[in-house]
């Protein structure tokens, strides 16, 4: 098999899982409308401190959805032995990283597509022409944290305290891409075009590229044992 | 070789603070205050050269599995979380007085507290780990991944805010300050980086007799 059908295998496997089972996407769509509950209690109705803190609180809906979704990448193998047989996987295992990573980008993706449209629905903005520039700016900051979530998720599926060390691991070194999402996400839901962002956008995509590539260089070292 | 490191530090130390009261001039605003300059500015570039080494360390072992490789890592990471703390602590000291508050979120305050915490969370998968050679492995990885962030968090916290006086030593043109801040300042520096060396001298060989017990 090709690399990239190897790759391919394993995010067909972890997505098909996911769609019989659905056991992480029901539990994250519960999650994320709980949080806007907990977002209204904690802001109040004013609507302009609302408006203020609203790309910042998107973001912390979708990271907080994120550590949730991301933490469990490597739980499938884990929980049901399964571990042996993924390292038994034949050829470079960085293809199996890459599996894993599709198959987590395409979960939180379908999670922030909908808490996006949660908020739509329950804060009332208005997306309108800031549509595409906020699809760009999801899309990279995703891949920043799933990339280094994916990696950091197969660092601690099999030590003491995963739950706790692997946000305590994933947020500091996901600061850079928080910042330029939030920064980028309150420029575009302003109107300004994303030309006016362009030094987050640029941000992000060196931060995925140094994320990605370093992951497929160091995932063989993490899965040894 | 390390007890002479340890006597070179001390000494360094010695003259250093006697240099950063009796040799550098009184501060016309900030009055002795700002004689913590002197501790604060070598602790945090110190810690650089910690997690410099740290990052190396951690390239170095990934290539060659030499154990030597990731103890160093495992003590430039302790030193340098250490003195990053203590750097953070020291320049809160001297904030209040001079800009009126413990902390405020400037770029490089801000930057300082992410490498801090970034790091602590380094230590802290060290210690959920038992068994070395994975917690070896593990850190490394970590360790490489920390210091190619660190340029990302830089240009992130930078544009997000900056509010800090600029560098005073490493700036475009040189430094401009009299030599009788500038000594006082390089011999601190001095001193710090060998206390550094001598810790983790220290350190790497109390790692040793470690694994040597366990074995």
């Amino acid at each position: 098999m090709s690399y990239a059908r190897r790759a391919l295998a394993i995010a067909w496997k972890d997505l098909a899982v996911e769609r019989r089972s659905k056991e992480t996407l029901n539990a994250l769509v519960f999650f994320s409308l709980l949080l806007l509950f907990v977002f209204q209690f904690t802001l109040g109705s004013d609507r302009e401190r609302l408006a203020a803190v609203l790309p910042g609180v998107l973001w912390l809906g979708f990271v907080l959805s994120a550590l949730l979704a991301l933490g469990r990448t490597f739980l499938v193998e884990r929980e049901h032995d399964c571990w042996e047989g993924l390292l038994l996987a034949p050829g470079d295992k960085s293809a199996i990283y890459l599996g894993k990573l599709v198959g987590n980008l395409a979960l939180m993706l379908l999670v922030e597509a909908l808490v996006l449209g949660l908020f739509v629905v329950f804060f009332d903005i208005d997306l309108g022409r800031a549509l595409p520039g906020l699809l760009v700016v999801v899309l990279l900051g995703t891949l920043g944290l799933a990339a280094v979530g994916t990696l950091f998720a197969a660092m601690t599926a099999n030590i003491r305290a995963r739950e706790l060390l692997f946000p305590v691991l994933l947020l500091p070194v996901q600061v850079p891409v928080l910042l330029a999402t939030v920064k980028a996400t309150e420029g575009l839901l302003q109107g300004e075009p994303l030309g006016a962002v362009a030094h987050w956008v640029k941000l992000l995509v060196a931060a995925d590229t140094i994320y990605v590539v370093l992951s497929l260089l160091t995932f063989d070292v993490v899965l040894e044992g | 070789m390390v007890k002479t490191l340890g006597w070179l530090a001390g000494a360094g130390l010695l003259v250093g603070l006697i240099m950063a009261f009796g040799v550098a001039p009184r501060e016309v605003t900030q009055g002795n205050v700002q004689r913590i300059m002197y501790v604060h500015v070598p602790l945090i570039l110190a810690s650089y050269v910690a997690f410099g080494v740290l990052a190396i360390a951690s390239v170095v072992y990934l290539a060659r599995r030499h154990p030597a490789a990731d103890r160093v890592a495992h003590a430039s990471g302790e030193v340098g979380v250490l003195f990053v703390g203590l750097g953070i602590a020291t320049g809160s000291i001297w904030g209040k007085p001079t800009w009126g508050t413990w902390w405020t979120w400037d770029a490089r305050l801000t930057s300082v507290a992410i490498l801090f915490v970034m790091y602590l969370g380094y230590l802290l998968l060290r210690g959920t780990i038992d068994d070395p050679e994975r917690a070896a492995r593990y850190c490394a990885v970590l360790g490489i991944v920390a210091a190619l962030d660190i340029p990302l968090v830089h240009f992130s916290v930078y544009w997000w805010r900056t509010l800090h006086q600029p560098p005073s030593l490493m700036k475009p043109g040189g430094f401009t300050g009299s030599t009788s801040i500038l000594w006082p300042l390089l011999i601190n520096l001095l001193a710090f980086v060998l206390l550094y060396a001598y810790f983790v001298a220290r350190r790497v060989r109390l790692l040793r007799s470690e694994a040597e017990v366990t074995a």
